[in-house]
């Protein structure tokens, strides 16, 4: 052919582009284009109108200390398929200022909150620029690469104190900091005034205000302890008599800093934390995070492997959207029976990770080129069980239940519309963007595994209010059943891992970004390897922390009432938007 | 007609509280508080109660079940305790927690390292129960327990040394027989090998 094609499944060479404004990013290992500071703002908005890249997935930063340099890293996507273009930031480390990417994409909203809490980087124009996972009362951004949190030891593990002279005892008996706690310089906790808090109240207080007729809004406090709010979140709403016409959430509770956890382990030590993010779904996170290395090693496990971690993938999915209707009759008042029936589900599937992984929740099963060990005899027998038997029966159950019942369709039609332009500017991801009429998989849309040999559909619903998002997860819930019904036909025998197990794997020098569709949405692992044992940067774009951008859109507009059930539309866990 | 798939919903769960008692009528008094009625409770054909009543009955864990490590001794003849372990420090090293502290022998006289622990602490406090100790002992000498049951009131003596950690060989191939199975055959073959390669060597020493 002479003439060459451009397809979705390639990312154009913008280097061309922009005269010169952008550089291809040379250093080995890495991909992607370096902008400017200046350029950025220019060079994104050009990407998103007329290059079709209106996707802005995440955005991260990397402290390169040795150099210096602080990056900003940025992944667009375009919502009909095709792999990410990968933008790069760098500016001086002492002076990190960086233009605010707000007014192009809301999905860099707390995400450029997040890069300036944990690593210090300043996004000018950001309207709303206060930590968001830590305190006020914080001192320093404890992803910078010379900060040192509370019972340091040392840089990385394994610590030199374990082995060959162990130095055993109670870790707080060699704390650095005495009383466990440290501040920004002239803070003192007994005085301290919670400016960002008060700010917070009085930007709730002033929306709806009627001067003329002399009527006032109302805050409420949802949460943080709060029987609805799934875990420990808190959202500040202003109300107009029953109107809900300002709603901030606040987050970071959960906070235990998952990426310097992460910084400081080794490789193979991340994947047993990776199970505490979602804790609903360990398997995907697993899957994710394998993904992101294997990459960087350039392996790719066994066909047996393969089949075995789309079949723990799958069921992870079904497990979590069936899950996830318990909680919706929860949300609606129906207290507790009909989750309980969720869980009875969710036990069988529980059963057979324990059986293969030895563990519930946190199974840890996956490893770099294959997983763990193989399916233990009878444990192919009782999913075939499940998956032709039991769970399409239980789906028609829940769909009979559920779909005509008048009280849930009262509730959850028309309540809380995010539009497709919202979902996508929001970066929504999951059943929430798919509800919204954006038919975006990443099994479809970049194929990963061996999904591209699969034969199933990409579910898409298109009012994007609550019942859609329930429909979209019900139908994807009998996708993910089609796919494993595929799975347990046709899985082969054969080895289930790619060479030998290695306690400290090797990992040459570079970048790489694994993403997964996990049933909550995009599940994106972003890793730079400087060739040591230990990750440089492990960051994780998890699916709930952003898929909650989404949430005041939901809820403005409409009733107090149903902001409940917006959030359990949402579908989060918080051990992963807390991280 | 409205109220129908309300209804519909509300039956669906008086169905599995009658069902409840259909199957207990049904079954009769083996349902609980026997091994094979929780195992009926537990397939995925089952109607009614689904629920086990913890303590009194407790379900089977299956045999890939991690809760805690241990060490693996071998009993000599004389009832001496045999540690596998030869503290190389690997489970040390690859805990993600770092919850295992080793302290290695050394000979007293040449001060030269001797293949056996002199002192080994766990934390099970921080212990995370993931596995990767177990998984990547190259002497087998680590494997995780299936004794869940480890309340304690306080803290002290949730570090366990040596003596907590030890189990016999006998213990783990009861709870673990598939894999012992595994490794044994595995164990034969290697020295099987060792053997043959020794033969091979010898000839040419000895010209």
């Amino acid at each position: 052919m002479s003439e060459e094609k451009v397809t979705v499944a390639q990312v154009p060479d913008i280097s061309l582009q922009f005269d010169g404004k952008v550089t291809t990013d040379t250093r080995p290992g890495y991909s992607g284009f370096i902008v400017g500071a200046e350029n950025l703002l220019e060079v994104v908005k050009s990407l998103r109108d007329e290059w079709g890249f209106d996707y802005l997935s995440s955005v991260t930063g990397v402290d390169y200390l040795p150099e210096g340099k602080m990056e900003v890293v940025y992944h667009l996507y375009r919502t009909i398929g095709g792999p990410a273009l990968v933008l790069k930031v760098q500016v001086p480390r002492d002076e990190a200022v960086v233009p605010s990417l707000y007014d192009l994409f809301k999905s860099a909203d707390w995400q450029e909150r997040e890069a300036w809490d944990l690593l210090g980087i300043h996004f000018e124009g950001h309207p709303d620029l206060r930590r968001i996972l830590t305190w006020e009362g914080f001192a320093g951004h404890p992803l910078r690469k010379d900060w040192k949190e509370a019972y340091f030891e040392e840089e990385t593990k394994p610590y030199k104190s374990r082995w060959p002279e162990g130095q055993t005892g109670y870790i707080e008996s060699n704390n650095p900091f005495h009383d466990n706690v440290q501040y920004p310089s002239g803070f003192d906790p007994d005085t301290w005034i919670p400016a960002a808090e008060e700010a917070l109240y009085a930007s709730a207080k002033k929306i709806g205000r009627d001067e003329e007729l002399h009527t006032d809004t109302v805050v409420v406090n949802l949460g943080p302890q709060h029987p609805s709010t799934h875990g420990v979140f808190r959202m500040v709403a202003a109300l107009d008599g029953e109107q809900v016409v300002f709603l901030k959430p606040v987050v970071g509770y959960l906070h235990r800093n998952h990426e310097k956890i992460g910084e400081r382990n080794t490789y193979l030590q991340n994947m047993p934390f990776t199970d505490r993010l979602d804790y609903v779904s360990s398997m995907s996170n697993n899957f994710g995070y394998a993904l992101a290395v294997e990459k960087l090693m350039g392996i790719q496990p066994p066909e047996r492997a393969e089949y075995i971690r789309v079949m723990m993938a799958e069921l992870t999915r079904w497990m979590n959207h069936v899950f996830s209707f318990g909680f919706l009759w929860n949300d609606l008042g129906s207290y507790f029976t009909p989750m309980i029936y969720a869980l009875e589900e969710r036990e069988l599937i529980l059963d057979i990770f324990e059986a293969v992984s030895g563990s519930r929740m946190m199974c840890n099963y996956f490893r770099f080129g294959g997983v763990a060990r193989d399916l233990p005899a009878g444990v192919l027998d009782k999913v075939k069980e499940l998956v032709f038997e039991r769970m399409p029966r239980r789906l028609d159950d829940i769909d009979k239940m559920l779909s005509t019942n008048e009280i849930v369709r009262n509730r959850c039609i028309g309540c809380g519309v995010l539009t497709a332009e919202m979902a996508i500017n929001n970066g929504a991801s999951g059943p929430n963007l798919r509800a919204s009429g954006v038919p975006y998989d990443i099994r479809r849309a970049d194929p990963y595994s061996i999904y591209d040999r699969l034969d199933f559909d990409v579910v898409v619903h298109y009012h994007g209010d609550v019942f859609d998002r329930y429909l979209t997860r019900l139908d994807e819930a009998r996708q993910a059943n089609r796919i494993l019904q595929q799975v347990v036909r046709d899985i082969p025998e054969g080895p289930i891992m790619t060479g030998k197990p290695a306690y400290q794997v090797r990992v040459p020098a570079g970048e790489s970004y694994g993403r997964v569709e996990a049933p909550k949405g995009e599940l994106g692992f972003y890793i730079v390897s400087t060739g040591k044992p230990n990750p440089w940067r492990y960051h994780v774009r998890s699916p709930s922390f952003i898929n909650l951008i989404s949430l005041e859109d939901m809820c403005r507009g409409g009733k107090i009432a149903d902001v409940v059930l917006n959030l359990g539309a949402v579908d989060i866990v918080l051990g992963e938007v807390d991280r | 007609m409205t109220g129908k798939g309300f209804l519909s919903m509300l039956f669906g769960v008086f169905k599995r509280f009658v069902m409840t008692y259909v199957e207990d009528f049904r079954k009769g008094k083996d349902r609980y508080y026997t091994a094979e009625g929780i195992e009926s409770r537990r397939k995925a054909d089952v109607d009614g109660i689904f629920t086990i009543q913890y303590p009194e009955e407790k379900l089977p864990v299956p045999e890939e079940f991690r809760f805690l490590p241990f060490l693996v001794y071998e009993e000599g003849e004389n009832g001496e305790k045999d540690l596998r372990c030869t503290s190389c420090g690997i489970c040390a090293k690859v805990c993600p927690p770092q919850c295992i502290w080793i302290v290695r022998t050394n000979d007293p006289v040449t001060g030269k390292p001797i293949p056996e622990p002199k002192e080994f602490y766990i934390d099970v406090d921080i212990c995370m129960n993931c596995g990767l100790c177990a998984e990547y002992c190259p002497f087998d000498a680590i494997k995780m327990d299936h004794d869940y049951e480890i309340a304690s009131y306080t803290r002290e003596g949730n570090i366990y040394g040596i003596e907590r950690l030890s189990k016999p060989l006998s213990y783990y191939s009861g709870i673990r027989p598939t894999n012992f199975a595994a490794e044994e055959i595995a164990r034969q073959e290697k020295e099987a090998m060792k053997a043959a390669a020794k033969k091979q060597a010898a000839p040419v020493e000895g010209a």
